[in-house]
Order: C-alpha cells, then structure tokens, then sequence
C-alpha cells in the first residue's frame, strides 16, 4: 500500500542522514520513528554489521551498523547517534546512523538512476541519486540493506 | 484478505459441535455413574445426549456434511429409544455409547478437514448401536435428511390468527388428560430475519403439533413512515393444546433460539398476552426482564439462564457471541426438580487478542520493573508519596498480570476427555478392562501448555494401560478386581500445576528394567542403582520394556520423547512405583509459557538469563577440579564424574578463553538425555521471573539462545537455551562429550 501510494504520486520524500560524511537518504513511508542511541545487546554469532538488539517499548528490535553494512567503518555507538527505525519487507529494523539531517521533497523526476560502477559495495545498495543545494545524497534501497535471516540462520 | 462469512459461520459451527461433543461425554459420563451407582437413569441427562447429538445433526444438515448428518441421525434414533424409555442402559450399551461419542467425533473431524465419507468402522459400530434397539430397529430406513428445502405452499392455511375451532376453547384444566396445554411466546430479533429464518414456518410448525391459538401483537409497530423493513416489531403468541411436550415444542424453535427471545410456560396463561404490549411499550428494556413478569410461580424455563447469562443473551448485538451449547444445557425440563447450576456465562475471543493484552501486560510489567528501579535510584523517603503510589501501582499490575494470564488459563477437562478415549481405544486393543478415573479435571493451565501436552498424555496413558496395568487373571491372581483403574489427576501446588498419570498394575519390575538396560548397553554391568536411578531408567531413549510389541507399543516412540516434550514446556517428570501397587508418573508445569523462572548472571559484561529448570546447581570452582583433556578442552570433576565445561563468554563470542578458570563460578545443568555440562559465568546477579520475549521473529535463530527478555534497565537479556548451546559447541568440545561416554 505505502510503496505504490508514493511511487504514484509525483513527489518522493525523503528522510536524509549523515553517515561517515557521506549523505544518505530513505524513503520516507518506511521511517517508523527515530530514536536516540541506546546500547544495543549483542547477538552471538551474528554479522559484524548486527549490532544487536535494543527494547522497542517491549519489541525485541534488531540495529544494523549501516556503515558497517555499507562497507566502511563502524558507527561509534554514542550520544550523538541515532537509530532510525524503519520498516519493510514486512519487518522492523533499526539503522545506526550518525545524525539524522533534513526532510527532502522532491520530484521523483529528480532522482536519478546510480551509474554502473559495481565494485564499491555501497553502490549495490544505492537505489538512486539525486543533488539538493550542491550535495550528492544517495537514496537506499532497503530491501537490500537489511538482511535475510533465514539465510543466516541456517 | 478474502473474507467469507459462509467459512466464518462453518467455523464457529465446529467450535460449537467441540462444545457440544464435550457435554455429550460429560452426559455419558453422568450415566456411567449412574449405571455404577444404582442403575438408575435420569431423565435430564439423556436428554442432554439427545440434545448434544441432534444440534450436531441439525447444524451439520445445514452445511450439508451427509456423512455426519447421517451418522448423528441414526445415533439420535437410538438415543430416543432411551429417552422414551423403550431401551434399557447396561454396560455394554453404555460402552457403545461411548463408541459412538467418539466416531461421531471423528466425524465431526473429518467435515472439518473437508474429507468426505466416514471414519473407518462407522458403519459396524452404527449396526451395533442399533442392535440395543431390538425387534425396534427400523429396517435401515435412511429417513430423509429433514433439511431438504422445504416446499412452501400458501395453500396451508396460516393458521388463524382469531383462533382455530379447536383452539377457541382451550382446555387448561384438563392436562390430566394427556394434553398438555402452552403458550408460547415468540418475539424475533432482528437477526431472525437476517439469518433468513422466518416466524411463518415457525407458527406452521407449532400449529402442526396441535391445535393452535395464534395472536400477533402489533403494537410495537412504527408508523408507516418510519418503519424500517429489516427490524422485527411483532411478537406472537401461540396457545397450544395437545399431547405436546415441551421439548417438541422447543424442537420447533432449534435454530433460532439465539435469534429470538422464546418463552415457553405451561398452562395457557393469559397474562402473556397481556403483558406483552407492557413489554413493547418499552423496546429498549433489557430482554432479561422481560419473561420474568410473566408467570413468577410458574417454572419459566429461560428466566434463570437469562438472567445469569446476561453476557451470552444475543439481544446486545455486540461482538459477544453466544454459546448455544451452554444455554442449552442451563434450559432444565420444567419438571426437574432441581435446575441444573446456572453455567458460567463464557466469551469467546481470537487468541490473538489475548496474545496482545499478554504482550501489553508484560510490557506494563517491564515498563514498572523500570520505573521502580529508577525511583529507588532517586533516593526517596520510603514512605513518600511517590512511594506508596508505586507500590500499589506494582500491586496492580502484579493483579492485572495475574488476570491476564488467567483469560489464557483453560480448565484441562476437555483434554482429559480426550484421555477417555484414548483409554477406551488402547484398553480395546490390548483386551484389558480399564477404568479411567479423572480428579481435578477444573484445574486451569494455560492454552498452550494444555496444548502441548496432548501428545506426552497420550503417550503415557497408552504406557499405563499396555505395561502398567496387568492382564484380567494376573490381576485375579494377585487378588485385585479385573477392572483396571487409571488415575489421571489435575493440580495445583505453589505455583506450578502437577498433572499425574497413575494406574495400580504391577508396578515397574525393576530387576528386569535394569537388566535391559544392561542388555541394551545403556549402563555397566557391575553399577550400582537406587531404584529411583532404575526407574529413570525408563526416560532413557531407545529403552522399551514391552516384552512384545503390541499393537500400542512399537510406535517408536519412548518415554524419554515424553520428557523432552515435558522439557520443552519447562516442565519436570518424576516417577514413583511400588510392586504390586502400580505406577505414578508426575508432570510438574509452569502455569504460563510466558513467564520464566531464571537466573540473571553476567558474562564479559553482558547479563544474561538461563532457565532455572535446567540448572542442577551452582559451584565455585578449585583448580583441583578443573582437568584439562586437550590444549582447549577442560572437564571438571564434580560429585564423582566429569563434566565438560563450556565458557559462556567464549561459547557465545563476548571474549577469548580465560588462562585460568580457578575460582570461576559454575551453573551445573543437565539434559533431558542426561548429560550434563558446567557453564562459566562470571557473576550471579538473581533469580527472578522474567517475560519471554521470542527473538524468531525479529531475528530468526541463533544458536544457543531461546528468547530474549527484557531487564529493569530497559536493556534487552538474552535467554540461553543451554542444551541447544552445547550442542552448537565447537567441534573440540564435542570430542570432549564422546571421550566423557566412553569413560562413563
């Protein structure tokens, strides 16, 4: 319902954060809410990219290191730091980012397919780009940020 | 997302035929008693099987399920027969009975999974049934199904509503006579006529039984203007005279006693007529008071039901279903003496509500547990305000947890029903008499956990009944009655419910368990055992006493799937058996899957929580005892034996090994299969109940670790499920485990 209703209509918003200096952005249909940083309980066995999880008013709620799953440093993990909780594919996760920056509305006509490059990991996560006042801001393409548990589970 | 209400009314029409299966063997139950007793049968109970079995037939007939219809007429023959009188119950009838309870149930199973035909062994059993009739047994006519569309004819004349010649004059001083006369009042709800009933075919059918005064008060009707088609605004009332009784007349109205407010008074008593517009003059008013002005002397059928089960009365027609079943079995004949106790008024909700309000109530709880941490941090005076408020908002939430774990708490009954079955079945096929005696069948357990006892029960019913309990002539010998009994028994005691499977066989025939276990290689030959370690012989997989297999045993199933299964719900079992005596098993349960008993340690920083029923105990260690097997590898020596030892900080990821375990605190656990693993931790915090949260969910599965909850702090706690996390061990301690079994 959400997904269809924003991609008929002619304006995409979207919720842009900071991340190792870089500008990010997500969809904003899929942004449940946005939390301060609280230490997250680790999870054995799990990819380095999983933080853990962290109590959602009673839900058990996974935190991804969106840095980490991006291919660069991990988030410091303090203060500073949010987590954006996010929901798709029919699951709630929360992303670590560094600071949440701005609310973007834009024509969708602006957002821009990302160039063929493969080899940078981040890319394979890029769903589109588009440039506000002179900045680059990639747009991510969720489904593929967060992971598929079953697989990793077995 | 499609929604189809035909699906939605077959449903609740198999949850109504659970209900109405269960009071027919409670009713056959009662009847067994009796027959135990002095022999004699009471009428209202048999008119509770009837009742039972001819709802089944009428709501199956409407979702034309042939093969259950069929099945359901040719029992309720039979059961006529006996609420005539005409068939007289013995024991074997009585089992037959029994039988046919329990086929009809299979029937009911097998519309509900849309399979179509009868169960295997339907057919002989009906032929047996209807032998108890005799001579009397009609030459296998299938009557015709009576819910054939039914032709409607205008030609009938409808009845007058003046009255008809017959009934101008009733004679209500003649019941002596035979006829009886009654009036009955009928005032349809709106959902009457909704549900595509209508009164016409019920007056035909009531002038049908006899001679019949029909009047229509029309006093509720609106002005034209403002009537609305669709609501109901006449009510009739019928003066009948005849040989009629009152279930005849009840027969008529079957399918729309939930849709209809009828008053059925004996006599042909005026004042209903009379008071009826007072009634009408007052649509609003609660339906509950209305019979009751009628005729406070005479035996009003529904004033006591009404009134007790307001919550069940239709007349609201909010989301609260009613259960057709217990306002039938509230409906006492009018001539028994005593009603039967009114039945609680029940509701009937989707689990998922329930799994919601559980979910929010330990949220509540969590979200107190924070709180109270966070005010004691304060440093407040311990009788300030803030103080006495928080400690009856913590006794509040303390009752609304308890009250919200009670809406999920089922009384085991309807599972101990399915136990008298099973006795029935496995009795039959090994040739033994068994008597399953049930104590304690209210005791509430939670859903699941009743749920998920079914398999284990079963199980060990079959157990009693097949190895537990002798042969007949064993059984003379030994100076016992042929009749088995087994003793299935519901409980609480502090805290946790205690359900029992006990029988007075021969009790377990030690020597002989221990020398196949022996046999079996599962203990040394020259090791000395108590007889509580040969009994627990018997939880051993792959240990079978039965000398041969018999049509029960052999399934491949052992006891100690039992156990697991018992393990699984954080359950224990203990045996006890005295020779000659019999048998006992007791399963000790939590009351609630939602709730956990553990203890709260911390490993490399991080807090973690491990179920207390599978901590044997705790220890600190020497470094006497600490042997190390390979160059990562330790066992330690405990109470004799060697038991590997598992850092938890390593096992799951936090550190390294640690250089040295000396001093380092262990919780000893065992498993169900029986061994036994050491775990390093390094602080016990507490003991305390904590609320499970599953982790699946959000987070698929990760070794070693069960749920996660939710501390005082906030912060989220893993459980640790350490069976699955030894398992999961890295290969070197696996090696360990079979060195350790070689040894031992």
């Amino acid at each position: 319902m959400i997904e269809t209703r924003s991609q008929s209509s002619a304006e995409v918003e979207l919720l842009s954060f900071r991340l190792a200096e870089q500008e990010y952005s997500v969809d904003i249909m899929s942004v449940r809410e946005i939390r301060g940083w609280t230490r997250a309980t680790p999870l054995p066995h799990s990819p380095p990219f999983m933080r853990g999880v962290i109590n959602l008013r009673g839900t058990v709620l996974p935190v991804i290191d969106l840095a980490s799953r991006l291919g660069m440093p991990p988030v410091e993990g303090d203060a500073r730091n949010v987590i954006i909780v996010v929901h798709a594919g029919g699951q709630s996760v929360g992303l670590l980012v560094d600071a949440v920056s701005d609310i973007l509305a834009l024509p969708r006509t602006e957002l821009q397919p990302p160039p063929e490059l493969a080899a940078d990991l981040a890319h394979s996560f890029v769903q589109a780009l588009t440039i506000v006042d002179g900045r680059m801001i990639r747009v991510l393409d969720l489904s593929a940020v967060l992971p598929t548990y079953q697989t990793e589970a077995a | 997302m499609t929604h189809d209400p035909m699906a939605e009314i077959r449903a609740s029409f198999f949850v109504e035929c659970e209900e109405l299966l269960e009071s027919l063997q409670d009713a056959l139950s009662v009847m067994a008693d009796h027959l135990e007793g002095d022999g004699a049968q009471d009428t209202e109970t048999i008119n509770v099987v009837f009742r039972a079995v001819h709802s089944i037939k009428g709501g199956a007939g409407a979702f034309g399920l042939t093969a259950l219809v069929s099945f359901a007429h040719r029992f309720e023959t039979v059961m006529d027969e006996l609420r005539c009188g005409r068939l007289v119950v013995d024991h074997d009838a009585m089992k037959l009975f029994f039988q046919a309870a329990d086929m009809l149930a299979d029937h009911v199973r097998l519309a509900r999974d849309d399979a179509s035909g009868s169960p295997p062994g339907s057919e002989t059993l009906l032929i047996a049934v209807e032998g108890l009739m005799g001579e009397r047994a009609p030459e296998a006519e299938e009557e015709e199904v009576e819910f054939a569309p039914m032709g409607l004819s205008f030609d009938l004349a409808l009845p007058d509503l003046g009255g008809d010649p017959d009934g101008t004059a009733p004679a209500p001083a003649e019941p002596d006579m035979g006829g009886h006369s009654w009036t009955v009042r009928l005032r349809p709800f709106d959902t009457l006529y909704a549900s595509g009933n209508e009164p016409f075919h019920l007056l035909r059918a009531l002038s049908e039984l006899g001679s019949a005064s029909i009047t229509c008060d029309m006093s509720m009707l609106p002005e034209f203007d403002a009537l609305m088609p669709e609501t109901s605004h006449l009510i009739w009332t019928v003066q009948l005279t005849g040989d009629i009784e009152e279930s005849d007349i009840r027969a008529v109205f079957d399918f729309v006693e939930d849709v209809a407010e009828i008053t059925i008074i004996e006599g042909s008593d005026s004042a209903a007529s009379v008071h009826a517009p007072a009634d009408a003059a007052a649509p609003d008013a609660p339906v509950a008071a209305a019979p009751a002005p009628l005729a406070p002397a005479l035996p009003v059928p529904e004033a006591l039901p009404v009134i007790d089960q307001a919550a069940d009365q239709p007349a609201d027609t909010g989301p609260v279903r009613p259960s057709p079943p217990a306002a039938q079995a509230a409906i006492p004949a009018p001539q028994a003496a005593a009603p039967s106790e009114a039945v609680a008024a029940t509701v009937r909700v989707d689990l998922d509500r329930i799994d919601r309000l559980v979910n929010l109530v330990g949220e509540l709880v969590i979200n107190q547990a924070m709180l109270a941490q966070s005010v004691t941090e304060a440093g407040l005076p311990a009788n300030s305000a803030v103080m006495n408020g928080l400690e009856a908002f913590m006794m509040l939430t303390r009752d609304i947890q308890d009250s919200v774990m009670m809406i999920r708490a089922q009384p085991v009954k309807p599972l101990f029903q399915r136990m008298a079955r099973i006795v029935r079945e496995a009795s039959a096929a090994v040739g033994k008499e068994v008597r399953l005696r049930s104590e304690g069948e209210g005791t509430e357990v939670d859903k699941t956990v009743i749920e998920r006892l079914a398999d284990p029960l079963t199980h060990m019913i079959r157990n009693a009944v097949d190895h537990g309990l002798e042969t007949p002539d064993r059984r003379r010998e030994a100076g016992k009655p042929d009749e088995g009994v087994v003793t299935l028994s519901a409980q609480h005691r502090s805290g946790r419910v205690v359900i029992e499977v006990a029988d007075d066989g021969a009790g377990i025939d030690r020597p002989r368990v221990r020398d196949i276990a022996i046999r079996k290689g599962l203990v040394a030959p020259e090791a000395v055992l108590s007889d509580a370690e040969i009994d627990n012989l018997l939880f051993l997989p792959g240990f079978s006493t039965a000398s041969q297999i018999s049509s029960l045993s052999g399934r491949g199933v052992g006891m100690d799937v039992v156990k697991q299964a018992i393990s699984a719900l954080g359950g224990r079992i203990a045996i006890t058996s005295e020779r000659g005596r019999g048998t006992r098993f007791s399963i000790s349960l939590p009351l609630t899957l939602a709730v956990l008993d553990g203890m709260v340690v911390r490993v490399a920083g991080e807090t973690l929580v491990i179920p207390l029923s599978s901590i044997v105990e705790t220890a600190t260690l020497a470094a006497e005892d600490i042997r190390s097997l390979g160059p990562e590898t330790n066992v330690i020596h405990i109470r004799g034996g060697f038991v590997p030892l598992f850092d938890l900080g390593t096992e799951l990821g936090y550190r390294g090994p640690k250089a040295s375990y000396e001093g380092g605190i262990v919780l000893l656990t065992a498993q169900e299969d029986g061994s036994r693993a050491a775990l390093v931790v390094d602080e016990i915090l507490e003991q305390r109940q904590v609320v499970i949260k599953g982790l699946q969910h959000s987070y698929g599965n990760i070794p070693g670790v069960a749920a996660a909850t939710i501390l005082g702090d906030g912060q989220i706690a893993l459980i640790l499920d350490p069976g699955d996390l030894v398992e999961n061990a890295t290969g070197r301690t696996r090696s360990a485990d079979t060195l350790l079994a070689l040894a031992g």
